[in-house]
């Protein structure tokens, strides 16, 4: 075993869970990813294919941990197809984590970015403090850990599906900004697609509200070296991945406008 | 008594002080480069860019090791025109940019030269050691005639200042820094990284997609150091030291084996951005204590008692 959360290292997978149709969970024992925070992510390595950031879904609940894994490329589409008792190669958690600075927080998670909202709500009741949950996706069929939400948030899980399937009748964004005017929230937290988080940092900001936004960039180094993964002044792998207000709004030229390629140079984002 | 002053002049380039990140290090975009400006040091170098946009090595691309970090990034970069805005970006913000560049051959060796010198960068850095491309572009710095010949056609595109940047991974690094200097290069930054490799051994396969990649950090900077220590002797030119450079007594290391300034990378890793600016003041503090007004009077300063203590250790040690 190394002897830094830095160095990689192998775990084995105890369980595989489909979320639903393209998002699986990963489950394993590992004592460094038991000790992460909300928010930070793990470099997960799939030899001889590639390695990928991947945020902490659970974090130490009996002991293991999990990522959660929307198939998107072929690194992706290789994680899902493992099965327990199959083995990756992991160094983290890294990165800065979520903090818990407030009294009542509204969350708000699109897609595949739930994963990283869903232990830090845990975390939020382990604190008493009550979160309230915007869970979005396109439709119906990608919610993604409604049950287990549900469970620890009651009527505080707040459903809302693109295409009106389930629970409210458009973007999760719409909905959070509806939720900011008829409630009194002191903090925002939003994991998902960029232009969805770039919606609620403009739609808080407008209302004083004070933002922790989960970025995602493909990383390559993950130690804060290269600047593969730069937005604005910030490396998303070690300043990030979460961002505050401050954060966002010295990258609001780029907050779901534009990102670096592979190469360096700035492409569109487009969702 | 004159004033203390950080500042230096190397081969024309004027910085602040003689403190830079290394090429690859931090140098993908603008801003960040910017915030290694602001963090104090004394000018920034830019990713090396190449003729046209590369992705790089697919990940794993970096090791961490307890005793540094083994990288294989395979020179992304988003090629010469696109990154000629970058640096203009830079001069905007007022930052002393050096442009770090590869090729392919030397007409595109010539060629990116060419246009980072357009772009308004404040001197360049041929990048003649990429241990990551090798098998693909050749590695240049191996091959003291070729490094000649290159040098020589970029300094005929350009009136910067040249540094040539070289691997540790020759034999003779002496021979390939004379070529370079031959060539017409302003300054020597000695040294790339040193080849390595790292192997799971619960996957039992090499963990970098590269195989291979370059060692940085403490594990590297005896090595560097050592090239710094011959280089500086074998040319006239100044050296730029690379290698490990941490703190500020590693810097004052270099500059008294005879490194003119020096560049930093793996150490960002631990101490973040403010490494810049801690070395900076450590080595204003050093020069203080010690009666130093100028970074050069340091320069070189082991040089005599090195001759003096291998005469000796030579004599000594021939028979018993």
């Amino acid at each position: 075993m190394p002897t830094r959360l830095e160095e990689t290292r192998r775990v084995r997978l105890t369980n595989v869970v489909s979320e639903c149709r393209d998002v699986t969970s990963l489950h394993f024992e590992d004592p460094w990813a038991a000790k992460g925070r909300p928010g930070q992510y793990l470099m997960v390595w799939i030899p001889g294919l590639d390695e990928v950031p991947m945020s902490l879904s659970t974090i130490g609940e009996g002991g293991a941990s999990s990522i959660t894994v929307r198939t998107v490329g072929e690194a992706t589409e290789a994680l899902s197809r493992l099965k327990p008792g199959d083995s990756v190669g992991v160094r983290g958690p890294l990165g800065n984590g979520y903090t818990i600075e407030c009294e009542r927080p509204l969350l708000v998670g699109g897609g595949s970015g739930v994963a990283s909202l869903a232990p830090l709500a845990r975390d939020m009741l382990s604190k008493g403090v009550e979160p309230t949950f915007v869970l979005g996706a396109r439709s119906t069929d990608q919610l993604i850990f409604m049950e287990r939400l549900g469970k620890l948030l009651g009527p505080r899980l707040l459903v809302s599906t693109d295409d009106g399937s389930r629970g409210y009748s458009g973007y999760a964004s719409d909905y959070a900004a509806k939720l900011m005017d008829r409630e009194r929230f002191d903090h925002v937290y939003t994991c998902g697609p960029e232009l969805m988080m770039a919606r609620v940092f403009q739609d808080a900001e407008g209302r004083g509200l004070p933002v922790q936004a989960g970025m995602e960039r493909y990383i390559k180094c993950a130690v804060g070296l290269c600047g593969a993964c730069g937005v604005g002044p910030y490396r998303v792998c070690v300043d990030g991945p979460v961002f505050d207000s401050r954060m966002l709004r010295d990258i609001r030229g780029e907050l779901g406008v534009s990102k670096m390629d592979l190469s360096g140079r700035a492409v569109r984002v487009d969702h | 008594m004159s004033k203390l002053s950080l500042a230096v002049d190397v081969a024309g380039l004027r910085m602040r002080n003689p403190v830079m990140n290394a090429a690859g290090v931090l140098g993908m975009s603008p801003p960040i480069l910017k915030r290694v400006y602001d963090s104090g040091a004394g000018a920034v170098v830019t990713k090396s860019v190449g003729p046209a946009p590369r992705t790089g090595h697919g990940n794993p691309t970096l090791v961490q090791l307890s005793c540094g970090a083994l990288n294989a990034m395979g020179l992304p970069n988003p090629g010469a025109d696109y990154y000629a805005d970058e640096i203009r970006k830079l001069k905007r913000m007022g930052v002393p940019t050096v442009a770090s560049f590869f090729g392919g051959s030397v007409q595109e060796f010539a060629e990116v030269a060419r246009k980072l010198t357009g772009a308004g960068a404040d001197a360049l850095e041929l990048n003649a050691s990429c241990p990551n491309v090798a098998e693909e572009l050749g590695m240049l710095a191996s091959d003291a005639c070729n490094v000649e010949k290159v040098t020589a056609a970029v300094k005929d595109e350009t009136d910067l200042p040249v540094f040539v940047k070289l691997s540790p991974n020759v034999t003779d690094i002496k021979a390939v820094a004379r070529a370079a200097e031959q060539g017409g290069a302003d300054a020597i930054t000695a040294a790339n990284t040193l080849l390595g490799i790292a192997i799971d051994v619960g996957f039992r396969r090499p963990v970098l997609t590269n195989v291979t990649g370059g060692l940085s950090g403490p594990a590297a900077k005896p090595v560097a150091l050592r090239c710094v220590w011959e280089v500086s002797q074998a040319v006239e030119v100044p050296v730029i030291g690379c290698g490990g450079v941490a703190t500020w007594e590693d810097a004052v290391e270099y500059l008294l084996a005879g490194a003119s300034a020096v560049q930093v990378g793996t150490a960002v890793t631990a101490h973040g951005f403010k490494v810049f600016g801690d070395i900076a003041e450590g080595l204003e503090r050093y020069m203080a204590e010690n009666g130093f007004t100028r970074v050069e009077e340091v320069v070189g300063l082991a040089h005599e008692a090195g001759r003096d203590q291998k005469s000796k250790a030579d004599k000594c040690s021939i028979r018993v």
